[in-house]
C-alpha cells in the first residue's frame, strides 16, 4: 500500500458536479504531476463533506483545512501555497472571516460516519472501516435473533411515518413462503429532502449491508433499490457497490456457505411523488400506474407480486448494520430515551450554511440552526420554518426550543417527516409558501379518489384567489375544511397531508392571511 | 368456513365472517352506508371515499368498501363528523362534473345524482373546478362524455378485470387523470367490444350508448317508408321495472302494442329468428359432429364476443358458428322473404331492432351484413332508448291493452324465448339437435346444468347414436376467456377440443344483462329478469325450435332447408382478425360459404 502525506479530500454530488468538478480535478492533478506531488498527495473523490460549503469543496488531511467554493483557477495558488509550501490559503478557506465554526460531530454520527472520509466506490476503504462486520455477524445470528435486536434499539423509519422498524420486520420475518421481498424506498421525493441521496451518494455499501441484514431477518433472498431517476450519482455508485459485493461474495448464492441467497436490484422511478408512498411503489415496481394499494393487506404480509415485503427508507436500512454491530443498548446511547438513534436533516433556506447533518434526536430547532447551520443568514431574522417537507407543517419561532424527535413533536402536531428543515426570513410572505406547497400537491395527486384529485385542485384554486388578494375570510375556513376532509377520506397519505400545512400556516400566521382577503 | 368475528355495527352486536368487507356486512344488516364508486358485482376501486365509518382504535375513518371486519371491531356509521365530511366530499366530486341533470340520459337513475339529494348537499358551496373536454363520439355503440365522470373507476374495473377487454385505463395523473383508451384514440379505435357494460356500471351518465332514437322516429314519421320493428327475447322481461311492475314480469303484448301505437308499420319478433337461428346453427352442429370435427362449435348470437373472438382469438375464428345473429336474420328476411311475401319494395322498408345490447349497434353496422342487397339492420334501439321513446310517445306502459305481434316472422316458442338467459341457447340448441341427431323427440327438456349464473357452466349430454355431447357455456368475457384458454390448449395439445358445443355471451347474465339494459342492472336483478323467461317459456304452448310452425313455412315457401344454398348465402357469414391495439380489421379470418 502507498502512503501519501496528504490527502486532498474533494466532495463529490450533484451540486459539485454543477461547479464543474470534473474539470477541477483534471486541473489539479495536472498541476500536482507538474509539482511533481503525484506520489506524495493524494485526491480522493468522496461524498459530502460535513460542512456546508458553497460549490466544490476540499478537506485536506492532515492538516485539517476546508477549502469552499473553489475553481480551476484557484488550483495554481492552491498548488504552489498550500501543497508546495504548506501555507493555506486563506481567501478561499471555508467560511474564511466568520467567527461560525461549524460541528464535524463525526463522533455523534451513525449513518454520514465514513462520508466525506472515504472513497465511496471503493469497498477496501469501507472494508477498512469495519464494513460488512455487522453482515458477517448476522450471518450467523437467528432470524428473530436480529429482529429482536432492531426492536430493542427503538429503531423507527426514517421515510416521515416513524414506524418501529423492529416490529414492521416482525410482521414478515415468521410468514412461511416460497417468496419475500426487501424493497428499499430511495424514491426520495418530499421537496427540500435530499438526505438519502447523500447517504447513498457518501457511503452506498452502508445501505447495502442494511439491505442484506434486514433481508436475512424476514427471510427474503431478493431486494431492490427503487431509487429516483433523477440520482444519477446515487445510482452508478449503487450500481458499482453491489458489482463489488458480487466480486468480494457477499452477494449471491450461499454467501459466505451460510446457505443463505440474496441478490440485490435497482429499479429506476419515474419521478411521481406518490411513488414514496410504500404501496404505490410496489405497484410501480410491478409495472403498473404508481396508485396506492388498500392497505389491509399490508406489504408486509402482501406485497409484491403478492409477496411479503419490506418497504423502508434508505435512511432506516443504513442504521442498521451499526445496531447490529454495536447492538441495541450501543444504539440507544444516542437520541432520546423514546426515540433513540441520530437523524439525518437537510436544512435550506435562508441559513447561513444550507446543507445536511446527523444529530441526534432531540436535538432542538434553535440548535440545528444555530450550530449546524451558521444561524440565519447574514442581516435576516427568523421567521418560520417548514418541517418536513410538503407535507410537513410552518412552525413559528415559538417553537424553536421543540425537541426534534418523534414524539416531542406530536405534541405540537408536527411532524418530524423526512427531515427537511426550511428556513424561512421575516420577509417571506406565508402565503406564497403555501401556495407553493398547494400547487405541489396538486400536480403530484394520483388522481386515483376523489377527495385527493378534486380536493388538490380547489385548494389550489382557493390560494390563487387569496394569494391575489380576491379571497375572502370565509374562504379560510373553507381551505381547512376541505383539507380535513381530504384528510378524513382520502386513500392514502398524500391526500392525508395537506392539512398539516394548511393547519399550520392558519394558526401560525392567520393575520398574514386576513390581512389579503377582502372585507 | 370462514373463521366469525364479532362485531358492533351502530352498537348492534353481530358475528359475521372475518373474510367480510364493512360495507358487505352492513348490506347485509340492513345498514345503508352512502356510497358512489361501490358496486356489489364488483371488486372495490376505493376511489370516491363516501364510505368512509369510524372503526374504534382509528384515529382517521376508514374505507367501508375495502376495510375487512376484525375481532372487536366497533363500527359507527353516521355521525357528526361523518356526515361533514361525505357532505364536502360529494360537493368536491359536483364541482368537478357537469351538472345538467334534467337533460342527461341517467336523470332519476344517476347515483351521484341520488347521493347529493340524500345529504343535502349545497351546489353552491364550491366552486366549479370542472375544464370542459370533448366528448369520445367515436364509436357507433357508446359515447363517453368525460364532463360527466367522476373518475369512479367502475368502468375500468368492469372492462380490465370482468370483461378483459382492456379497452379503458387510466391516463393522466392527479387532477388531470381521467378515464381514456390507449394513445386517446378513441372507443372505435381501440379494442372495446362494444359490450356496454361500461354503460350499466356508470353511476352517472358520462357513459351511454349513442341514441338512435331521432333516426327512428324520422322513419316512423315518413309515410313513404315501411318500419319494422323487432325485439330480442331478454326486452319483454326488462320493462316491467320501469313503470313500478314486479321486476322480470313478461310484458311482451303490452310491448306489441306500445310499439304499435309508436307508428311502426309492423311489429315482428326476434324470438322467431331465434328458432331460425337454432334451425341453422343446430344443423352445422349435426354435420360437424356426424364428419367427427375435433373442434368446436362456439355460438355467435352475441356481438359483443364475436369482437372479441375476432381479436383475441381469431385463430378459433372457423370454430364459431357461421350462423348470422337472430337479428341479423331478421334484418335480412326482412327485406327479401318478408318484401317477397307483402310485396313491399325492400329499398322502402326500415328495419328496427330493440335490443337489451350497445354491441347490436356496431353489428348492424358491419359491412358484410348486407345480403339484402341493403343494410339489413338500419337502426338499433337498446332497452334504455325504447323506454325514453315510450316516455315520449306519451304511452301509459302499465295499463296499455295488450295486443299480438303481426304474422310472418313473430311466432316463437319456449326454446327462442330462453336465448335471452345464459345457457338459453345451449338449451334451445339441444331439444333440437337431438331430433336432429337420433330422429326423436327429447323429453326432459329443461335442462338446469346450463341454467344459472355460474360463471362456467359444463354438462354432458348423452345422445343415442352418437355418444356423449360434451357442451360449456360461459357469460361474461371474462369467463369467456378461460373457456377459450381451455379449448386452445385442448386443441394445441391433442387436437381435440373438450367440448362439442360451446355457448358464449359477452354479458354476464347473457341478454337481461346487456349492455343497454336498464340503469340499476346488477346481478341479482339479471337473474330474476333470467327467471322471467325460464317462465315464459314453461308457460309456452311450443318448447321446441323445430316445431315453430312460422319457421316450417319459411323453409317451405322460401329458404327450402337449413344450410342450404340459399340458407347459407342470406343467414350465414364470415369472420376477420382483428388489431389487439385498435381493434381495426386486419384480415380476413373465415370466408362464406358458397
Amino acid at each position: 500500500m502507498k502512503y501519501f502525506r496528504t490527502h486532498i479530500l474533494i466532495g463529490i454530488n450533484d451540486t459539485s458536479k454543477q461547479a464543474g468538478v470534473d474539470a477541477f480535478i483534471k486541473t489539479l492533478r495536472e498541476s500536482l504531476t507538474a509539482a511533481g506531488l503525484q506520489e506524495e498527495i493524494n485526491i480522493l473523490e468522496t461524498g459530502p463533506l460535513g460542512f456546508f460549503g458553497k460549490g466544490i469543496c476540499l478537506t485536506v488531511y492532515p492538516d485539517n483545512v476546508n477549502y469552499e467554493n473553489v475553481k480551476v483557477e484557484d488550483v495554481a495558488e492552491l498548488v504552489d501555497e498550500h501543497f508546495l509550501k504548506g501555507r493555506p490559503v486563506n481567501r478561499l478557506m471555508f467560511d474564511a472571516g466568520s467567527k461560525f465554526t461549524p460541528k464535524f460531530n463525526y463522533e455523534s454520527r451513525i449513518v454520514l460516519r465514513n462520508s466525506g472520509i472515504i472513497d465511496p466506490e471503493s469497498i477496501d476503504e469501507y472494508l477498512g472501516t469495519g464494513g460488512y462486520e455487522a453482515w458477517e455477524k448476522a450471518l450467523q445470528m437467528k432470524p428473530m435473533d436480529i429482529v429482536d435486536e432492531v426492536k430493542k434499539s427503538g429503531l423507527r423509519g426514517r421515510g416521515g411515518a416513524g414506524f418501529p422498524t423492529g416490529l414492521k420486520w416482525s410482521f414478515t420475518a415468521p410468514i412461511e413462503c416460497e417468496q419475500k421481498y426487501v424493497v428499499v424506498n430511495a424514491d426520495e421525493g418530499e421537496p427540500g429532502t435530499f438526505k438519502d441521496r447523500l447517504i447513498m451518494e457518501g457511503d452506498p455499501h452502508q445501505l447495502l449491508e442494511g439491505i442484506m441484514i434486514c433481508a436475512k431477518a424476514v427471510g427474503a433472498t431478493k431486494a431492490y433499490i427503487y431509487i429516483r431517476g433523477e440520482y444519477k450519482l446515487s445510482i452508478n455508485r449503487l450500481k458499482k457497490a453491489i458489482e463489488q459485493c458480487y466480486n468480494y461474495g457477499l452477494l449471491g448464492k450461499n454467501i459466505f456457505e451460510s446457505g443463505f441467497d440474496l441478490d440485490i436490484d435497482l429499479k429506476i422511478g419515474a419521478g411521481a411523488y406518490v411513488c414514496g408512498e410504500e404501496t404505490a411503489l410496489i405497484e410501480s415496481l410491478e409495472g403498473n400506474r404508481g396508485n396506492p394499494r388498500w392497505k389491509p393487506p399490508f406489504p408486509g404480509v402482501k406485497g409484491l407480486w403478492g409477496c411479503p415485503t419490506i418497504v423502508n427508507n434508505v435512511e432506516t436500512l443504513a442504521n442498521v448494520p451499526y445496531i447490529i454491530k454495536h447492538g441495541a443498548e450501543g444504539y440507544k446511547k444516542f437520541g432520546t430515551p423514546d426515540c433513540s438513534g441520530t437523524k439525518v436533516y437537510t436544512i435550506l433556506g435562508d441559513v447561513a450554511y444550507p446543507g445536511l447533518c446527523e444529530i441526534d434526536m432531540g436535538t432542538t430547532l434553535r440548535t440545528i440552526i444555530n450550530e449546524y447551520a451558521g444561524g440565519m443568514k447574514q442581516g435576516f431574522r427568523f421567521k418560520a420554518a417548514l418541517i418536513g417537507g410538503a407535507a410537513g407543517v410552518i412552525l413559528s419561532d415559538r417553537l424553536l426550543d421543540v425537541k426534534m424527535d418523534l414524539n416531542s413533536l406530536n405534541q405540537y402536531s408536527a411532524v418530524l417527516g423526512s427531515g427537511a428543515i426550511l428556513v424561512m426570513n421575516e420577509n417571506t410572505s406565508i402565503v406564497d409558501m403555501l401556495w407553493s406547497i398547494l400547487r405541489f400537491f396538486r400536480h403530484e395527486s394520483c388522481g386515483k379518489c376523489a377527495p385527493c384529485r378534486n380536493g388538490s385542485q380547489q385548494l389550489y384554486d382557493l390560494i390563487n384567489k387569496i394569494k391575489k388578494g380576491q379571497g375572502t375570510e370565509d374562504d379560510l375556513d373553507k381551505l381547512l375544511l376541505i383539507a380535513e376532509t381530504m384528510q378524513q377520506t382520502s386513500f392514502c397519505a398524500l391526500g392525508q397531508s395537506p392539512v398539516m400545512p394548511i393547519r399550520s400556516a392558519l394558526d401560525n400566521f392567520r393575520d398574514e392571511f386576513l390581512a389579503l382577503t377582502k372585507k | 368456513m370462514a373463521k366469525t368475528v364479532n362485531v358492533w355495527l351502530d352498537g348492534n352486536h353481530i358475528e359475521v365472517p372475518e373474510t367480510m368487507n364493512i360495507i358487505e356486512v352492513a348490506d347485509k344488516y340492513g345498514v345503508h352506508i352512502p356510497r358512489l364508486c361501490y358496486h356489489p358485482d364488483l371488486p372495490p376501486t376505493a376511489n370516491c371515499g363516501v364510505c368512509v365509518v369510524e372503526v374504534s382504535g382509528n384515529p382517521l375513518p376508514k374505507r367501508a368498501c375495502c376495510t375487512p371486519v376484525a375481532e372487536g371491531m366497533k363500527i359507527t356509521t353516521n355521525s357528526k363528523k361523518l356526515r361533514a365530511y361525505r357532505k364536502t366530499l360529494v360537493e368536491m366530486i359536483l364541482s368537478n362534473h357537469e351538472v345538467v341533470c334534467p337533460t342527461c340520459s341517467a336523470n332519476n337513475k344517476c347515483e351521484l345524482q341520488t347521493l347529493a339529494n340524500n345529504l343535502g348537499v349545497d351546489p353552491d358551496h364550491l366552486p366549479t373546478i370542472l375544464h370542459k373536454a370533448v366528448k369520445d363520439e367515436t364509436s357507433v355503440s357508446i359515447i363517453r362524455d368525460i364532463n360527466k365522470c367522476i373518475a369512479c373507476g367502475r368502468c375500468v374495473t368492469v372492462c380490465n378485470e370482468v370483461q378483459t377487454v382492456y379497452a379503458l385505463t387510466f391516463a393522466d395523473r392527479g387532477f388531470d387523470s381521467h378515464v381514456d383508451t390507449a394513445f386517446a384514440g378513441g372507443m372505435a379505435n381501440s379494442p372495446c367490444v362494444n359490450c356496454g357494460q361500461c354503460t350499466v356500471y356508470c353511476p352517472t351518465g358520462a357513459l351511454r350508448e349513442k341514441s338512435e332514437i331521432d333516426a327512428v322516429w324520422e322513419a316512423i314519421l315518413d309515410p313513404d317508408k315501411h318500419v319494422i320493428v323487432q325485439e330480442a327475447p331478454a326486452i319483454r322481461v326488462s320493462l316491467a321495472e320501469e313503470f313500478g311492475m314486479e321486476l322480470g314480469t313478461v310484458t311482451v303484448k303490452k310491448m306489441y302494442a306500445a310499439l304499435r301505437k309508436l307508428g311502426f308499420d309492423a311489429v315482428m319478433d326476434t324470438n322467431f329468428t331465434a328458432d331460425l337461428t337454432i334451425m341453422e346453427e343446430g344443423t352445422e352442429v349435426v354435420e360437424k359432429l356426424k364428419a367427427g370435427s375435433k373442434r368446436p362449435v362456439i355460438t355467435s348470437c352475441s356481438p359483443g364476443w364475436i369482437k372479441f373472438m375476432e381479436t383475441y382469438y381469431p385463430d378459433l375464428a372457423d370454430c364459431v358458428s357461421t350462423a348470422k345473429s337472430p337479428m341479423s336474420m331478421f334484418g335480412v328476411l326482412a327485406k327479401t322473404y318478408y318484401a317477397e311475401e307483402q310485396k313491399i319494395d325492400p329499398a322502402k322498408i326500415v328495419t328496427v331492432a330493440i335490443m337489451p345490447c350497445t354491441a347490436k349497434k356496431f353489428e348492424a353496422r358491419r359491412p358484410e351484413l348486407r345480403d339484402s342487397g341493403y343494410q339489413d339492420t338500419d337502426y338499433v334501439l337498446t332497452t334504455r332508448e325504447f323506454l325514453r321513446m315510450v316516455h315520449e310517445g306519451g304511452i301509459d306502459f302499465k295499463h296499455i291493452k295488450e295486443e299480438d305481434a303481426d304474422e310472418n316472422m313473430s311466432f316463437y316458442t319456449g326454446a327462442g324465448t330462453i336465448f335471452g338467459a345464459t345457457g338459453g341457447v345451449m338449451e334451445a340448441a339441444i331439444r333440437s339437435a337431438y331430433t336432429l341427431v337420433t330422429g326423436e323427440e327429447l323429453e326432459a327438456i329443461d335442462i338446469t346444468a346450463v341454467r344459472g349464473l355460474v360463471g362456467v357452466k359444463k354438462a354432458t349430454i348423452p345422445v343415442p347414436g352418437f355418444g356423449d355431447l360434451n357442451v360449456a357455456v360461459a357469460h361474461g368475457l371474462g369467463n369467456a376467456r378461460i373457456l377459450m384458454d381451455e379449448i386452445r390448449e385442448g386443441l394445441a395439445k391433442n387436437g381435440v377440443s373438450p367440448y362439442h358445443f360451446v355457448e358464449i355471451m359477452a354479458c354476464p347474465g347473457g341478454c337481461v344483462g346487456g349492455g343497454g339494459q336498464p340503469y340499476g342492472n346488477d346481478m341479482a336483478m339479471r337473474a330474476r329478469r333470467g327467471e322471467g323467461l325460464y317462465q315464459e317459456d314453461r308457460d309456452l304452448p311450443v318448447r321446441k325450435s323445430h316445431h315453430n310452425p312460422e319457421v316450417k313455412r319459411i323453409y317451405e315457401r322460401f329458404l327450402g332447408a337449413p344450410n342450404s344454398p340459399l340458407a347459407l348465402k342470406l343467414l350465414h357469414t364470415y369472420y376477420f382478425k382483428r388489431s389487439v391495439n385498435s381493434g381495426q380489421v386486419t384480415e380476413q379470418a373465415t370466408h362464406k360459404h358458397h
